[in-house]
């Protein structure tokens, strides 16, 4: 029987796979990048589900936002990704040390 | 219902395992990919929760758009993958710790044992539309009347992301040449004009 | 009109202080003694009025305020003064010694030059300077006995102690007068410090600090206790007065605060008659007998006042049979004669103690700046073995001597013996705790002053010459600024006694200062049937014949056959040293809290100071600063993904934190 708490148990699995995959990741920003989309599209996967079994569109309405600023991030993430690349050659994580204290 | 259950924990699954394949995979072209059969499947569990405008949009905005966007950067980026690879068992323990801590957690929570926070066993029938019901009508019908605002919102905040993607990557090269309507109209008639008379001796000059 | 006039006094004396403190170099010698003399003696003058006025002319006591400093609380600080018999007696007293003292300095701080180095800063004008602090001392003291309330009795207290200070230091290139000037302030701030716990005592308990107030509330505190270790009760007004007195044993040098005054002789003689012969030393008597309201209620207090007094009256009188210095026997013999008033407080003979107070005054003047004379002509020749036979150089000196040293070993007919007589008289009446003993040490001690000051008499005046031929040559008396203070002393010093002893104690003349209880009036139980009554009657009892013994002996000692003084200094000289090393006082004090305080400090200094407030403290946070901030900034790797791991875990302990609660 699918119920809510079975979309809202693989959001979570989904959630739990992107911070392992962040945590595993040390060499290349773009996984992280994408990693990051993963977590959203979890968020997204709750609000709908919500959206669903409260027969309440306000849920589907934020999944619209969250797709935007989703969009958004991804875009200026990767234009810094580029330059960083122009600048550095690497997009090797652990050459961004240069904050150090 | 058993076809919409196994449908169900067929995309799941491929969601799950195409998940594991954008983390795990040594090329990341490859998780690129990986990343929009995730994306794809997920498009599909929605199509399940009746948000088919939203299935629909994943499909293109996110796939369509932003994933292409992924690949040309991935591919622009001249990596050198055997490096990429070098610290990924090292660190795997604490990962998968964390992930199962955070999962064991949240599922926990939510999920059909322990305590019941969000109330998800009193949902358990979900509202099943008819044929003719539009869901791309109802997001629409609420989307410009109660949340106009925030739609503005969003539409500057895509202006923004454009505005700052261009800016910080634009690269002028030096040998373009270019109008600047600002100096075309600011010139005057003593500029580009003189007035000759003896055309032969100041030709020569 | 009569406001006025009770203003004027002290401000005459404090307007003489400053123009001659604040212009001295400008004003010069001769105008510094002039307008400090002509302050003084317009004091004097004014007193003199006053104390006719109150005296013969009937008019009443004045008790009111010149100036409300604050009120807090519904406590009173005023300034206020209170002129009834006993003050005007005290003001003359004051005035009039002042008036000698200054006359007196102008001879012998003539040539004071001598005494400081060319390039002393406090050389300069030194002379002046003196002039100012005298007249300074006489501004304080008359405010302290004006005073009608307890904050400007303290602040008279104080302001006395100050100018001693100030004055026993005068030399200050000599560190030996350092050294005396600071223990005399220290060892009067110890007592100050009961003195403060007593009046604040008084406020606590009767909420006001003006005496009548606290005097009408005195019977009521009688029946009331405090308590002030767990547990135990004390009376209220036992522990008042107590703690009065010790600031009285502070400033009246009682044991064992009397360390300090043998040590003031370090001062110029002028102060050590004015300030520790005639004035500050009796401010203690003084204020117990203002007190007498209060005391009366506490037998125990009275106890111990008697108690103090006779052991004061007579330990110190043998420390004066063994002294060589001249000043020294005159200043042991203070404290000796201090030690006889505190005994007739006790026996609450008030009237007693504040008269023989005023005789002593004069005669002890007498005898210092008799001292001083016989000083100025040894040119500063202070020891008396090497004096001797001064009879034919020094006749006004010398007879002036004699009249004092006959007052006060109490020769009948001069006041001494008025004052004296009536102390041992009221002792022996008196029926508190402690009277036996302190009849005993009184009868003693009049041996023991016969002894010392006919010692002093003939070894300085008599005798055989021992001073070096230098010395002989230049013997000269002083002159006369020097020589008619002594015989200005001296005539009070025979009559005064006779005269005012009927009024004084046995009559009305204190009145309503002085409050004796019934039981306690012994005063009364000796009767009196005028002077010459009074004098037959002192043939009849045991001091004159002690006194005479004292003289015979002496004489026989120093004249007959001088060497019998050493003879008995080796065979006793257990005693000998004892006595020398003044029973150990000093030396206990310099031990326990000479060496005590400096350990303290030194410690205190070193762990509390340097090692815990700047070590730890100050220059230890900096330290931690420093370190924890080099481990904190550990965390700032700049490393993206520890921050996104951080994040993470965050979020996972945020997580586990709701589930959990």
């Amino acid at each position: 029987m699918v119920s809510l708490s079975s979309y809202l148990t693989l959001s979570a699995i989904l959630f739990a796979i992107s911070v392992a995959g962040i945590f595993v990741n040390r060499k290349n920003i773009v996984i992280i990048l994408m990693c990051i989309e993963l977590m959203l599209l979890a968020a997204n996967i709750n609000f709908v589900a919500f959206s669903h079994y409260l027969n309440d569109s306000a849920g589907q309405i934020f999944v619209f936002f969250i797709l935007t600023v989703a969009a958004a991030e991804a875009a200026i993430g990767l234009a810094i990704l580029v330059v960083v690349f122009r600048n550095r050659r690497t997009i090797n994580v652990e050459a961004l040390n240069e904050m150090k204290g | 219902m058993i076809f919409t259950d196994l449908i169900f924990f067929v995309f799941s699954a491929v969601l799950v395992v195409s998940a594991l394949g954008v983390i795990t995979m040594r090329n990341p072209v490859y998780s690129a990919l990986f990343l929009v059969l995730s994306f794809v499947s997920c498009s599909a569990l929605w199509l399940l929760l009746e948000a088919e405008f939203l299935a629909i949009t994943l499909v293109l905005v996110y796939v369509g758009a932003v994933m292409v966007l992924f690949l040309f950067v991935v591919m622009m980026i001249d990596i050198n993958i055997e490096e990429m690879r070098a610290g990924f068992v090292r660190y795997l323990p604490i990962g998968a710790a964390s992930a199962f801590a955070f999962m064991g957690i949240m599922i926990w929570v939510v999920g059909p044992v322990g305590p019941d926070v969000v109330g998800a066993e009193a949902l358990q029938q979900a509202v099943v539309h008819g044929a003719d019901y539009s869901n791309t009508k109802e997001l629409g019908r609420i989307l410009y009347t109660e949340y106009v605002l925030p739609f503005e919102v969003a539409s500057v905040i895509l202006l923004v992301a454009i505005i700052a993607a261009i800016s910080l990557t634009l690269r002028r090269r030096p040998t373009t040449k270019y109008q600047t309507p600002g100096n075309q109209v600011k010139v005057k008639r003593e500029d580009r004009i003189r007035m000759v008379k003896n055309m032969d001796a100041e030709v020569k000059e | 009109m009569m406001n006025t006039i009770y203003l004027a006094i002290p401000l005459s004396a404090l307007l003489g202080a400053i123009i001659a403190g604040l212009f001295g170099g400008r004003i010069g010698r001769k105008g510094a003694h002039s307008v400090t003399i002509a302050g003084v003696a317009t004091s004097f003058l004014l007193s003199l009025y006053v104390l006719n006025q109150h005296v013969f002319n009937g008019v009443e006591t004045f008790n009111g305020t010149v100036y409300t400093w604050m009120i807090s609380e519904g406590i009173r600080f005023e300034i206020g003064f209170l002129i009834d018999n006993l003050t005007v007696m005290m003001m003359a007293v004051v005035t009039g010694v002042s008036l000698a003292v200054h006359v007196y300095t102008i001879g012998y701080m003539a040539d004071d030059e001598a005494n400081w180095p060319e390039t002393s800063l406090a050389g300069k004008n030194s002379y002046q300077r003196f002039f100012s602090y005298i007249s300074l001392f006489t501004f304080s003291m008359l405010m302290l006995v004006m005073s009608n309330n307890f904050l400007q009795l303290f602040f008279g207290w104080e302001a006395v102690g100050l100018v001693s200070y100030l004055l026993i230091g005068f030399w200050s290139v000599r560190p030996t007068a350092v050294y005396a000037n600071l223990k005399a302030f220290i060892v009067n701030r110890v007592g100050d410090f009961g003195f403060i716990l007593g009046i604040s005592a008084i406020v606590m308990y009767t909420g006001t600090l003006d005496y009548i107030d606290v005097f009408a509330q005195a019977e009521g505190l009688s029946n009331q206790t405090m308590s002030i270790f767990d547990g135990s009760d004390w009376n209220v007004v036992s522990v008042i007065c107590i703690l009065l007195f010790v600031g009285a044993m502070g400033k009246s040098a009682q044991i064992p605060l009397h360390v300090w005054l043998p040590d003031s002789m370090e001062g110029p003689t002028p102060i050590s008659a004015l300030i520790h012969a005639a004035t500050m030393v009796t401010a203690g008597i003084f204020m117990v007998t203002r007190m007498s309201p209060l005391f009366e209620f506490s037998e125990a207090a009275l106890s111990f006042v008697m108690l103090v007094g006779a052991a004061t009256a007579f330990f110190m009188g043998l420390i004066g049979i063994v002294q060589n210095d001249i000043k020294r026997v005159v200043a042991y013999s203070t404290l000796s004669q201090l030690g006889y008033m505190t005994v007739a407080l006790g026996a609450s003979a008030y009237s007693a103690a504040v008269f023989h107070l005023m005789t002593h005054a004069f005669f002890k003047a007498l005898l210092f700046l008799a001292a001083g004379s016989v000083i100025i002509a040894m040119h500063h020749e202070q020891d008396m073995r090497k004096m001797g036979g001064l009879k034919k150089y020094l006749p006004i000196t010398y007879w002036t001597s004699l009249v004092g040293t006959l007052a006060l070993i109490g020769f009948p007919g001069l006041s001494g013996f008025f004052s004296k007589d009536s102390i041992i008289e009221a002792v022996h009446h008196s029926d508190i705790y402690g009277h036996e003993i302190a009849y005993l040490a009184v009868l003693s001690g009049v041996f023991i002053t016969a002894f010392y000051s006919f010692r002093l008499f003939f070894m300085v005046f008599h005798g055989e010459e021992r001073m070096d031929a230098h010395t002989k040559e230049h013997l000269h008396e002083p002159p006369r600024v020097v020589t008619w203070p002594l015989i200005a002393l001296a005539i009070p010093s025979v009559f005064i006694g006779g005269l005012t002893i009927g009024d004084m104690l046995f009559g009305d003349y204190f009145g309503s200062a002085i409050f004796v209880l019934e039981k306690h009036d012994v005063l009364s139980q000796i009767g009196f049937n005028g002077g010459w009554a009074f004098v037959q009657h002192g043939f009849g009892g045991p001091a004159l014949y002690l006194a005479l013994l004292g003289v015979f002996t002496a004489w026989y000692i120093y004249i007959k056959n001088p060497h019998i003084a050493d003879l008995a200094k080796n065979k006793f000289s257990l005693i000998h040293s004892i006595l020398d090393n003044k029973y150990g006082f000093d030396k206990l004090y310099g031990w326990v809290f000479g060496a005590g305080s400096r350990q303290l400090g030194d410690k205190l200094w070193q762990h509390g100071d340097v090692s815990f407030i700047d070590g730890l403290l100050v220059n230890g946070s900096a330290k931690f600063v420093g370190w924890f901030s080099g481990v904190a900034r550990q965390v700032q790797t700049g490393m993206l993904y520890h921050y996104a791991f951080a994040m993470l875990i965050g979020v996972l302990a945020l997580l586990t934190l709701f589930v959990l609660f």
